[in-house]
């Protein structure tokens, strides 16, 4: 983990003279609240995993069954569906909220009046519940009164099943046009993309907050010299803004995919919102952590359900690991 | 001159026109779910707009929902029998449930994390960059991970008076184990590594001079963190607090896999089972998720730089 710029240097480490080194033996006191729960909480239970996923059978009645829970993983073609949905999830969402998060900030950022009051209504959806948004977002989606059939009404549209529609969108769309895909080709599910759309409207504000912190830390100085050389709007932030934002990006766009591969919250109360089964229709919404959870709450297979915990922990891992490569070697830069 | 101003304020038009358009986007669900709280079941299923005549019954009928179909009293004879589910009020117990489990994760988190984080950055002693190191290193175990192992010591570990009274021999004592019990709700949640990471950043950018001032004085460390430390931390304080309890307020996953009893639900797993209970009758899922989210969106409202300060801090920390 790379320091942030904003530490104060002279309190960094042991006091300077040599002779005066006391130890504060006091200091394990107070350590050890916060050090015993987070060991019993979050260290041992790491560790136990392990163990945990080497078990058959209910949780009060465990036997050991080897590495079967892992191998039943692999070979069965749910967990991969569920991959490949994680993945779809990630292209489907990652991205637009990365663009639409910068332009938002790079607009607020253009000392634009009433942006503080911008900025609360953005970041808004953020602090809200995923159960109490999906209620309303299930409700927009509804086939039956729902705003977003009225709104492809007043386009000239088909109405659609929304959250029901187990078909993929670019099927879908190609449907439209008179034209039959073929099933590898039709994409996500349109109950995938509903509830995509709804994930996007809450984390947008997240992302425009993070964006506005790494512009105003962009020095001022170097947009005044960019305009007396000539460079108008676009080039600005194409040569000064991108380039000096890219560890911003980079870390939203990480800490975005890794909270995609642990995204549950959104399609679950959406799952239950349209009374649908977990991962519903057709398990065309079911993503890896969805897929875990049915295993453990609903199917009561403990083990099985933390073989693919740790599967998934290891895909979040390799993530973390690109995340913190970068950020060191951007310390260094800075540093240098 | 004349034409570059025009072209700007154009511009500007134009920044905001996208702007609004933007804020109208976040902003409508919510209308549309007050909108929708005062419809008819018939006008919910027609996309109606606004209600020919504003349901307020929905709330009350929701409300009733929650409680198993059976209607709320208050009897201020004996007050306290609100939070029970034979004479009470579910929505109410499960708003205290949610203060209850909100308030102590925060002042666990703020504890925890104010001793370790002063350790860390105030104290001195053997090992101390190494155990830092250690638990940053933690960070990268994802809560999925830790989710089902946490699970089955909740079906595990007795509960402290239940253990004391079995160790005592007490009559009728029965080990209880951690599921549908505060202790669940909260004892995992009280610790984070971020927080004291958060706390030990701040607390080295407090300057030495007022350290060594307090130290000839004859302070101990207590002393110190007591009357000059934490006095000069309420930002830090206020951060933690708040992202602390938005986290415990929206948490789903584990309350809903540490909770069987409707007693021990919080707000948000008790509007999760409404919408099992109300079915397809939107307009009660819609009075419910309002009633929910007031309190929040009014806290929001009221400390909204503390909101967007902490997030922009957890971005930076990167």
């Amino acid at each position: 983990m790379s320091e942030p710029a904003t530490l104060v240097p002279h309190a960094q480490s042991a006091p300077p003279i040599r002779e005066r080194v006391k130890y504060d033996w006091i200091a394990y006191l107070y350590l050890l609240p916060a050090i015993l729960i987070l060991v019993v909480f979050h260290i041992l239970p790491a560790f136990y995993a392990f163990w945990i996923s080497t078990q058959g059978g209910r949780i009060r009645a465990f036997r050991f069954i080897g590495a079967d829970n892992y191998l039943n993983a692999l070979q069965a073609p749910e967990f991969w569906g569920a991959l490949l949905n994680t993945v779809w999830y990630v292209v489907g969402t990652v991205p637009i909220n990365i663009a639409l998060g910068l332009f938002i900030a790079y607009l607020l950022f253009q000392k634009i009046r009433g942006r503080g009051v911008y900025r609360v209504i953005y970041f808004m959806p953020h602090v809200i519940s995923a159960v109490a948004s999906a209620i309303v977002w299930a409700w927009v989606f509804n086939p039956t009164g729902g705003i977003a059939n009225r709104l492809l009404g007043l386009l000239g549209l088909p109405e659609q099943k929304w959250l029901l529609e187990s078909d993929g969108v670019f099927k879908l769309i190609g449907q439209g046009f008179g034209m039959d895909l073929p099933g590898w080709l039709s994409g996500p599910s349109l109950a995938f993309v509903s509830v995509m759309i709804f994930a996007v409207w809450q984390a947008l504000g997240f992302d425009v907050i993070i964006f506005l912190a790494g512009l105003t830390n962009i020095n001022a100085e170097l947009y005044e010299a960019g305009k007396i050389d000539g460079a108008n709007g676009w080039q600005l932030f194409r040569h000064i803004t991108i380039p000096l934002l890219m560890p911003t990006i980079f870390f939203i766009s990480i800490i975005s995919i890794i909270g995609s591969f642990q995204a549950f919250n959104h399609i679950y109360t959406m799952n239950i919102a349209a009374s649908q089964p977990l991962g519903g229709p057709l398990g065309t919404t079911r993503t890896v952590s969805i897929f875990m959870f049915d295993q453990l709450y609903s199917q009561q297979r403990a083990g099985y359900a933390t073989a693919i915990a740790i599967l998934l922990a290891l895909i979040i891992f390799a993530l973390t690991l690109v995340q913190f490569r970068f950020f060191e070697r951007g310390g260094q830069e800075n540093a240098q | 001159m004349n034409r570059d101003k025009l072209k700007s304020q154009l511009t500007n038009l134009g920044i905001h026109a996208i702007l609004i358009s933007g804020a109208l986007f976040m902003v409508f669900p919510f209308a549309w779910m007050i909108l929708g709280s005062l419809q008819t079941f018939h006008e919910t299923t027609l996309g109606t707009f606004l209600p020919e005549q504003p349901m307020w019954s929905n709330y009350y009928d929701a409300i009733v929902a929650m409680n198993g179909a059976k209607p709320c009293v208050f009897d201020p004879a004996a007050p306290l029998d609100i939070l029970t589910r034979e004479k009470g009020c579910m929505i109410v117990r499960y708003f205290f449930n949610t203060m209850v489990m909100g308030l102590g994760t925060v002042l666990g988190v703020l504890t925890t994390g104010t001793l370790a984080g002063y350790a860390f950055a105030r104290m001195n002693f053997p090992g101390r960059e190494t155990l830092f190191k250690l638990l940053l290193a933690t960070m990268m175990i994802p809560g999925e991970l830790t989710l089902i192992p946490n699970y089955v010591f909740m079906v595990w570990f007795p509960t402290p008076e239940s253990w004391i009274a079995t160790a005592l021999n007490l009559p009728n004592a029965e080990p209880h184990n951690w599921i549908d019990t505060y202790y669940a709700l909260i004892i995992p949640w009280i610790a984070t590594v971020f927080s004291i990471f958060l706390f030990r950043q701040f607390f080295r950018g407090i300057p030495n001079e007022l350290f060594d001032a307090a130290l000839l004085d004859g302070a101990t460390h207590s002393r110190f963190l007591i009357s000059v430390v934490l006095p000069l931390s309420k930002p830090v304080l206020i951060t933690s607090a708040l992202l602390t309890f938005l986290g415990s307020w929206n948490a789903l996953m584990w309350p809903m896999l540490v909770t069987n009893s409707p007693e021990m639900r919080p707000i948000q797993v008790g509007l999760r089972s409404l919408i099992t209970e109300a079915g397809t009758q939107t307009q009660l899922l819609l009075a419910g998720a309002t009633v929910t989210i007031i309190p929040i969106i009014i806290l929001y409202l009221f400390l909204q730089r503390w909101f967007v300060e902490g997030i922009s801090n957890v971005g930076i920390r990167g």
